[in-house]
């Protein structure tokens, strides 16, 4: 077996292989239901209902997503340049706990102030947490896969060690939980009652501007370029390291806002289960959206709904919501499968 | 004429091709091509880049499976796709790639495929007396618990040779053995060649070089886009005629008008520069290229031509010694800073470091003024000025594409190499360095871009040629030096030196002298 | 308590081989997985899939070995998924590495759920017990140390030789190392690189499966959420600190379990009071790192290491 690039897809087969993904995808779940002694049909009913069935249930989706978003864009960016990031998760950390430090009545500012320099300062964090591994991988060539991956760890029990530390809120009972945020750093809602904070109007402008970044831009350019080819970027010039580097500092600041907006949008304080995760669920969402910047919206949507749909599914027929993070799983192994098979046949030899 | 004396040879076939045919979608690489091979001959298969060499070996290794035709090796058929048929009925390959584990000893590399996986031993003794045994009855001289990536690029391929001989071939093919090595290092293989032979093995031996090719051979086949046009004695024809055959037309060496040397624009003195691994680095060389002359840089791959490259394209500093345009030293020498300076760089490898195989024409061929106006302004891109830019280079350097939005990787080698020419040519630059720019490239577009090197000479600029053709060199250069383990010949102005002496030059001879008299 | 009285207690060498084993499983099957070529991303799930699995098989009643062949089987199957994708297919080795990481953790869960849903602490087994080798188990320190674990850790160390032999002994090993470091060398040969690199991916991820088992049959008796922690990266980094060798991985594994062990005692002392235990838990991934940087330099990368290979292609 061989695989030989294809000129020109057809269309037919850069929709159909994708679109057979997806169906895989929701084969394989439905045969996982019917293991848990589910009907299918009702479970994959419930998931939908549960993700887009009522206003209450869109709105979940929508905020689910906003989180989502924002990691969904630090990957996808850093990705684009071949940086491997997988720290989102202690990035998005460290967004969040400049928000509850300076946020927390540190910074007494009117609200249209503060709230611009805590997502500024937030973003600040998460590029210097990125940066750390991004310098040993230009200094040392230390791979950052590992490196990320491992100061997730560290920097989880680093909140944690804050959160029953310093930060820990007196009147929380002795729960390792931050004090709550005052209400000038709390991001407003959208629309007078209905449950969607400006976290995610934020979250649309960054996947624009990323989008602008990427398309309009030398920087974006650059790290196109540094990504498909590091041998001829740096042939032609273009300053490989410190393209990494910028890379680093927008994948981070990215995550960071994913904190920020999670902490001052909706939960109001900084515990240990603020994230459950949407660092490495970016991963998914950026891979999905074949990093790009628009289209990572449409995929945290997607993977934001099928958490909400199966939580709701789970707690209505009583099928585990593993099965949203196994759906992902899977969707993710196919898609990435049924991308490169829109580009090569396999030709047997 | 050659058939008769086909007839006559009563040696016994060993390898036979019937009817070869083989297609990749539209393109034909093997037309109906069938050949044969006695005992104890030596046969040269002769052609261009893309004539179908490699294809039609692969297909006699079972990489690949014929559409049609039979591969029969002792008077017996190969079965199609089976990779180890051909190894197993004694043929041996030594790829011009080697296929060698660089961190693994030469007696791992050797054994490596020769027991069945399963066997729980190595038998290294006996390996390694076997390998004794070969290396002496061929005279093949290598230490068997050596480490093969510090070994010289000769030292690696007796490797290869030894493993087929390992495995008891009888039939070895060599793939452009020749293009790595010295002229010394050529004749001890010829020696080494002549021997296996003398025992009785029959040899391919695939090249694009004629006078290698009439050296070695008893007969030659020529292919030319997957056909097989002609097959003769070799005593029976010339040079000449072959390379008449090979590209299917008299070849014409362009002609030339006297150059008008001006002032150095580019000096470089005494640089040195680090090795980098088995290459060697630049050895206190000093430098200089004119206006208006073409320097050519001859010399056997591996010898310190890339570290020049990289030098002067900025992407190495020099150790020691300057770098100086128009008596301006740059200390601090990047390729932007060379792009600005006006130096025109077209990269060795054009897949590798001259193009983004995904990026379209456009985005290629702004790769390196990118940050400039118009293209770009306060970091903010302008697609249309680029665009713009290059439609005008499609134009001008006749690149045949669909248009400037198509993905680079779509093109042909030639038309690639055309935009990488509009790339460097279109800002005017005063100093090119055109590394290898003909390699793989069809007639036609060789003919091409050496009419534009030619052109920009005359309009003043000063280029350096780097090439292992020794011919390519000889036809365009002004002035020729030689490069040896990174240290720099004497100019030779055109005319005054043949291929021989320049050989002598290129195995390293001369150097020492010239030191002595600098000194 | 003084440092050097804890470096000196046979209890502190005990635990720390005991924490090295289940790292020393994991090591070896990344280790076969990168010498081959194939960069494997999934340990971790893997990892968490075998810890699973093991204690599931002997709870169900399959015994202890046979939980270890279940954990073993499982770990091939993700393993033949990973391979699957990365090999003949050449997809990205980190995100299909990461992928599988995902796709088996969650399968895991949702088993575990399946299997027991209702209870709120896991069920525990008889786990694999402390095995003394006689007479060589009465040696001062290195006694209880090496020689009074359970069956698993000697599998541990046994396998460590076994390993070494075969890369180093035989013509499978040769073949192996060679399809990491030039694929087409193997094909030339008319050895099959997708045949042995897909191999050294389903064995080397069966391997990460018994590491994980190790946690739920040996050093615990019961399977939690979050039990594996970042192991398998951890051993990611260990492959790399030892230069990819198996034996200076096991060198690398027992250096650091030591550590492991020790910021336990030293957490657990006077010393330890006054520091958040954060600190101590952040020290082996601090090591991990600092051992990359350490050997960044010095490492010598299997040189075909996450390079896919495809027939044909030059």
């Amino acid at each position: 077996m061989r695989l030989e690039p294809i000129a020109n897809p057809t269309v037919a087969r850069s929709t159909l292989l994708p679109t057979a993904a997806i169906a895989t995808t929701v084969v394989i779940a439905s045969l996982l239901a019917m293991v848990a002694g589910a009907n299918p049909f009702l479970v994959l009913g419930e998931i939908i209902k549960g993700a887009a069935g009522s206003k209450f249930a869109l709105l979940e989706t929508l905020n689910r997503a906003t989180p989502l978003i924002f990691t969904g864009l630090a990957v996808a960016v850093a990705f684009r340049a071949k940086l491997w990031n997988i720290g989102a998760e202690a990035q998005l950390y460290a967004g969040a706990l400049v928000t509850v430090v300076l946020g927390t009545g540190a910074l007494g500012l009117p609200s249209w102030m503060l709230l611009p320099t805590l997502a500024v300062l937030a973003m600040l964090a998460g590029a210097v947490v990125l940066l750390i591994p991004a310098l040993l991988k230009v200094r040392f060539g230390v791979d950052e896969v590992v490196t990320t991956l491992l100061f997730n760890f560290i920097f989880l029990l680093f909140i944690s060690m804050l959160l029953e530390g310093p930060l820990k809120d007196p009147m929380g009972m002795g729960w390792p939980k931050s004090a709550r945020l005052i209400p000038e750093a709390r991001l407003p809602r959208i629309f007078d009652g209905l449950r969607l904070h400006w976290g995610f109007g934020l979250a649309l402008i960054a996947a624009c501007v990323v989008w602008v970044i990427e398309r309009r831009t030398t920087l974006g350019y650059e790290m196109r370029a540094v990504g498909l080819n590091r041998e001829a970027a740096q042939f032609a010039g273009i300053p490989v390291n410190a393209v990494l580097i910028k890379t680093a500092l927008l994948s981070g600041g990215l995550a960071a806002l994913a904190g920020f907006s999670e902490a001052s949008g909706l939960k109001g304080n900084l515990t240990l289960d603020l994230s459950p995760g949407f660092g490495y669920t970016g991963i998914i969402v950026a891979m999905l959206a074949l990093l790009n910047p628009l289209a990572v919206v449409a995929a945290a949507l997607f993977v934001a709904g099928i958490f909400v749909g199966a939580d709701s599914m789970s707690r209505a027929v009583g099928v585990p919501t593993y099965l949203a993070d196994i759906m992902l799983a899977t969707a993710l192994l196919l898609m990435v499968l049924a991308i490169m098979l829109t580009r090569f046949r396999i030709v047997r030899e | 004429m050659a058939k008769q004396d086909d007839a006559r040879d009563d040696r016994p076939i060993v390898l036979r091709l019937n009817q070869i045919t083989k297609s990749f979608g539209k393109l034909i690489a093997n037309d109906a091509v069938s050949l044969s091979l006695r005992r104890g001959e030596v046969i040269a298969l002769l052609g261009e880049n893309g004539a179908g060499k490699t294809t039609l070996m692969n297909i006699l290794f079972g990489q690949y499976t014929a559409d049609s035709g039979s591969v029969e090796v002792f008077a017996q058929t190969m079965p199609p796709g089976n990779p180890r048929a051909a190894l197993d009925a004694g043929v041996g390959m030594v790829h011009q790639h080697f296929t060698l584990a660089d961190h693994m000893t030469v007696l791992e590399n050797v054994t490596l495929g020769t027991h069945s996986l399963w066997k729980t031993s190595l038998d290294k003794v006996k390996t390694r007396a076997k390998i004794i045994r070969l290396a002496d009855e061929f005279h093949l001289q290598v230490d068997p618990d050596a480490i093969v990536g510090t070994l010289t690029v000769g030292e690696r391929q007796r490797v290869e040779i030894l493993k087929a001989l390992y495995r008891d071939a009888r039939i070895l093919i060599l793939d452009e053995p020749t293009a790595v090595l010295t002229p010394q290092e050529t004749d001890d293989l010829f020696q080494t060649l002549r021997e296996a032979v003398d025992l009785g093995l029959s040899i391919i031996f695939i090249s694009h070089k004629l006078h290698e090719v009439m050296a070695i051979s008893d007969r030659v086949l020529i292919l030319r886009h997957g056909k097989l046009v002609a097959q003769e004695r070799t005593r029976d024809v010339d040079k000449h005629q072959l390379a008449a055959l090979m590209v299917g037309s008299e070849v014409t060496a362009p002609k030339v008008a006297p150059a008008t040397p001006g002032p150095a624009l580019m000096s470089l003195a005494r640089v040195s520069t680090p090795d980098q691994g088995n290459a060697p680095g630049l050895k206190d060389l000093t430098l200089d290229l004119r206006a208006g002359q073409i320097t050519g840089l001859a010399g056997v791959s591996g010898n310190g031509q890339a570290a020049l490259a990289d030098l002067i394209g900025g992407l190495i500093q020099p150790d020691t010694g300057t770098l100086t345009l128009k008596d301006t030293p740059h200390p601090n020498w990047t390729p932007r800073e060379a792009v600005h300076s006006g130096v025109g760089r077209i990269p060795e490898d054009r897949h590798k470091t001259g193009t983004i195989a995904e990026f379209d024409l456009t985005e290629n061929a702004i790769l390196e003024t990118y940050r400039d106006a118009p293209f770009s302004r306060r970091g903010w891109m302008n697609w249309g000025r680029a665009e713009a830019f290059t439609r005008e280079v499609i134009d001008t350097y006749d690149v045949r594409c669909p248009g400037p939005g198509t993905r680079i990787r779509l093109l042909s080698g030639g038309n690639m190499q055309k935009l990488i020419l509009g790339r460097v040519l279109e800002s005017g630059p005063q100093i090119i360095l055109a590394n290898q720019p003909v390699r793989g490239l069809d007639i036609g577009a060789v003919n091409y871009v050496h009419s534009r090197l030619l052109d920009a000479r005359d309009k003043g600029a000063a280029v350096l040629l780097i090439s292992e053709d020794l011919d390519e060199i000889m036809a365009l250069s002004d002035v020729i030096h030689v490069i040896s383990e990174g240290r720099l010949s004497p100019e030779f102005p055109r005319g005054t030196m043949t291929p021989a002496e320049l050989g002598v030059w290129m195995a390293g001879h001369g150097f020492d002298a010239e030191q002595a008299h600098a000194s | 308590m003084d440092l050097i009285d804890i470096l000196l207690s046979a209890s502190f060498w005990t635990a720390a081989i005991r924490i090295a084993s289940p790292l020393i499983f994991a090591t070896l099957g990344e280790l076969i997985c990168e010498r081959a070529g194939v960069l494997n991303l999934g340990i971790e799930g893997i990892m968490v899939a075998g810890a699973f699995a093991g204690w599931m098989g002997a709870y169900s009643g399959l015994g202890l070995w046979g939980g270890v062949c279940v954990a073993m089987a499982v770990g091939m199957m993700f393993g033949l998924i990973h391979s699957l994708l990365t090999v003949p297919f050449g997809l990205s080795q980190h995100v299909v590495g990461l992928g599988v990481t995902l796709l088996a953790t969650s399968m895991t869960y949702y088993a575990y759920r399946l299997a027991l849903p209702e209870v709120t602490s896991p069920p525990k087994i008889d786990a694999f017990q402390p095995f003394e080798i006689p007479l060589l188990s009465d040696i001062p320190l290195i006694g209880p140390a090496l020689f009074s674990q359970t069956p698993l850790t000697y599998l541990a160390f046994t396998l460590v030789g076994v390993v070494w032999v075969v890369l180093y002994r035989t013509p499978l090993g040769l073949a192996l190392r060679a399809a990491g470091e030039n694929p087409a060398a193997v094909a030339a040969q008319g050895l099959s690189v997708t045949g042995i690199r897909m191999g050294a991916v389903i064995i080397g991820s069966g391997l990460m499966a018994v590491g994980g088992a190790f946690l739920t049959m040996s050093a615990f008796d019961s399977f939690f959420f979050e039990m594996v922690n970042g192991r398998g990266w951890i051993c990611i980094a260990l492959v790399v600190f030892g230069a990819w060798k198996p034996g200076k991985a096991l060198l690398g594994a027992i250096l650091f379990a030591a550590f492991d062990a020790l910021q336990i005692r030293i957490q657990q002392s006077p010393l330890g009071a006054d520091i958040p235990y954060q600190v101590f838990l952040m020290m082996p991934y601090f090591l991990s790192i600092l051992a990359l940087i350490v050997m960044s330099r010095r490492a010598e990368v299997p040189a075909a290491l996450m390079v896919p290979f495809n027939k044909g292609e030059r």
